[in-house]
């Protein structure tokens, strides 16, 4: 049986569809969140070199992973609606954003935790925090483009184009970033054995796979109340009983 | 026939530019002085100790072309914005890629060209030996356009906008690291007795790249803003 | 002929007008009437290409001008509430720098002889900055008489004119109904060509 994509492509839809979904995302992040916690915390060894400091990682590490996924699905959504015209992906875009930057900054704060007991210094330029700290600037650029345009279309093309041609350089500018830093320094701290120990990358999976369902569900409650925003107008919104007069 | 060959074209935007900036020549001057004046304040800010001068010199040097570049990108689209001459640009039967093209060059020769050619004069004030000016100089060369046509991006997007200038810096400055860290990478190289040929290529690679694609990448976003 | 149907327009959340529907033959013209904030520029800055209509579209001789876009520019003349001329430059140089980019040559003999048209005779070479606000005008208006654009645009085109610039720009337009060009235009002014009949479009 196909599917009728475009049927949920229209916000009126896709309004009430995001509705019942989100608890669907949000009770199981929850719950891996307690669980991935739980095993990092208490069932992980102590690393032999980096003693209980390490565990940082656990979040450190999905937080990262998150912050550069979500930066291309975000320019996915934005150029999809460049190119489709499709409302309700540039919402998606827009709606993704602020979580996109919350993870590099968690990325970032960790990291600099993390960093301290390892090596002394809350801030180290390292390549892999530098990236993330130009991710976080590219977050803002889209978020600031996007909130001071008042038309909302021009400002989800006008972010779109921005996002597009930010992922395009990501590569170039991580690329630059490690040649920058292996001119300037020797490598990082290595974790001690060559593979992680099963409970460590037990906690760091769950962890991810928690993080990625909160993103959804927060993503999914956003983009509602953008669709509300923006369709303020309309028949449909004014007949929804949550906004009754 | 109305459709103007491409280096016609050109040639038309950039004497267009050129002459308008001929009779605004306070602006230009402007940028240069900024520029000057910022590579000034370093030594004032952390002390004349010429050996540590030296190793910043390049940094402060491309930091400080960046920032000048900045400032005059807020005027490459919006003066003709603002008096209506860029909305009849746009309705002209010529290529809106090549007229960005065109707009790009001559911002670049008003505000780019200027920077490098200060830049060895303000290297001295640093102790920079002969060799380390001259790659500096040729990494700016090479450098500092690829600034003027990302910023183009960055100048249409914001486009007539609250606060643009300062919008348009958090834009722009994070797409320019890679150049700034291979031009500055370059200098370094040959301080320290290595070649500078793999940095220099890889910005004229940036170059290459930028020329290709950002023309037309600034000309959707005109269209953009000026609906 | 420009042929405009079912195009709708909306800013922001505001939608400026609907199922609007028009056709503007050689020789003919047009006037969009409507009181302020109705979409009068709106509509003008959509037959251009610059504002993507939400629905409907715009032909020029039965294709799309979304698809033409360079060759119907060559056929349109825009003049809108800016005067779109430089500051810094004369008259002169100002116009022979549109034309330049429209891809009509133009020397100096012509441009010359156009603005003198328009009375500007003597200010040819002055930097515009100097000059009133109806001067100004008239520089922006003698693009009118280069070029061979068959569609003209006219955003208000009378705008800070005295009474003698407005019977000359009444005779251009005449002139140019009479090459079978095509004109539309908005004003809040009255307008009188000769005996020919202004078609009405009202925005409500």
């Amino acid at each position: 049986m196909a599917i009728n994509w475009f049927k949920y492509s229209a916000p009126s839809t896709f309004y009430g569809l995001a509705g019942r979904l989100v608890p669907w995302f949000a009770v199981p992040a929850a719950v891996l969140f307690v669980i991935g916690l739980y095993i990092g915390f208490f069932v992980a060894p102590k690393d032999a070199v980096q003693g209980e400091a390490y565990r940082i990682i656990f979040i450190h590490v999905p937080a990262s992973i998150l912050s550069m996924f979500l930066y291309l699905v975000m320019a996915g959504y934005a150029a999809l609606g460049l190119i489709f015209n499709t409302r309700l992906s540039s919402m998606m875009a827009t709606a993704l954003a602020p979580t996109g930057a919350l993870f590099a900054f968690i990325s970032l704060w960790t990291g600099a935790l993390w960093g301290k007991p390892m090596w002394g210094a809350w801030w180290v330029w390292d390549a892999r925090l530098t990236s993330e700290l130009i991710l976080l600037f590219l977050y803002f650029g889209f978020i600031a483009l996007h909130a001071s345009i008042d038309d909302p279309r021009r400002a989800d093309r006008a972010a779109a184009l921005l996002a597009i041609v930010g992922s395009v350089n990501v590569p170039i500018i991580y690329f630059s970033v490690k040649w920058w830093n292996t001119l300037h320094q020797g490598s990082t701290i290595k974790f001690s054995g060559t593979s992680m120990h099963v409970a460590m990358q037990q906690s760091m999976f769950t962890l991810l796979l928690a993080c990625w369902l909160y993103a959804v569900a927060v993503t999914l409650v956003r983009v509602r109340s953008i669709i509300l925003e923006r369709e303020r107008n309309t028949l449909w919104v004014s007949e929804l009983k949550e906004v009754g007069l | 026939m109305n459709q103007l060959s491409v280096v016609h074209l050109l040639v038309l935007v950039v004497r267009r530019d050129l002459l308008l900036a001929m009779r605004r020549r306070a602006d230009v001057l402007t940028i240069l002085v900024f520029f000057i004046l910022v590579v000034s304040l370093f030594p004032l800010g952390v002390g004349p100790e010429m050996g540590m001068l030296r190793k910043m010199a390049p940094g402060v040097l491309w930091v400080a072309a960046l920032l000048a570049s900045m400032l005059s990108l807020g005027r490459l689209f919006s003066a003709d914005y603002l008096d209506g001459t860029l909305e009849q640009m746009m309705l002209t039967p010529q290529s809106l890629s090549v007229l960005v093209l065109g707009k790009m060059i001559a911002h670049w020769l008003v505000s780019g060209l200027p920077l490098v050619l200060m830049a060895p004069v303000l290297g001295l004030q640093f102790d920079m030996p002969a060799q380390g000016l001259l790659v500096l100089m040729i990494g700016l060369l090479i450098g500092t356009p690829i600034l003027s046509m990302l910023g183009a991006i960055g100048a249409a997007l914001t486009l007539g906008l609250r606060g643009g200038g300062v919008l348009l810096s958090l834009l722009v400055l994070p797409l320019c690291i890679p150049v700034l860290i291979f031009g500055t990478g370059a200098v370094e190289a040959v301080a320290s007795g290595l070649s500078a040929v793999s940095n220099l290529s890889l910005i004229a690679a940036l170059l290459m790249l930028c020329l290709v694609f950002t023309p037309w990448v600034a000309a959707q976003a005109l269209r953009i803003s000026m609906e | 002929m420009l042929e405009v149907s079912n195009l709708a327009c909306s800013r922001g959340d505001h939608l400026l007008f609907s199922g609007l529907s028009l056709t503007l033959q050689s020789g003919q013209i047009m006037q969009v009437q409507g009181e302020n904030g109705k979409g009068k520029t709106s509509l003008l800055r959509t037959l251009c290409g610059f504002i993507l209509p939400d629905e409907g579209r715009i032909t020029w001789y039965g294709d799309d001008v979304r698809d033409l876009s360079e060759e119907y520019f060559a056929s349109l003349l825009y003049l809108g509430h800016h005067n779109a001329i430089k500051d810094e430059l004369s008259a002169l140089e100002n116009l022979q720098i549109s034309a330049g980019l429209a891809g009509i040559t133009l020397d100096e003999r012509q441009a010359v002889s156009a603005l003198r048209r328009l009375g500007l005779k003597g200010r040819e070479r002055l930097p515009t900055k100097v000059l009133s606000q109806g001067q100004r005008r008239r520089v922006a208006l003698a693009r009118l008489l280069v070029g061979n654009a068959k569609l003209w645009v006219l955003d208000e085109p009378l705008t800070a004119l005295d009474v003698g610039a407005v019977a000359l720009i009444q005779e251009l337009i005449g002139e140019h109904l009479g090459k079978h060009g095509m004109v539309i235009f908005t004003t809040h002014q009255p307008l009188v060509i000769g005996d020919i009949e202004i078609s009405r479009l009202s925005l409500l």
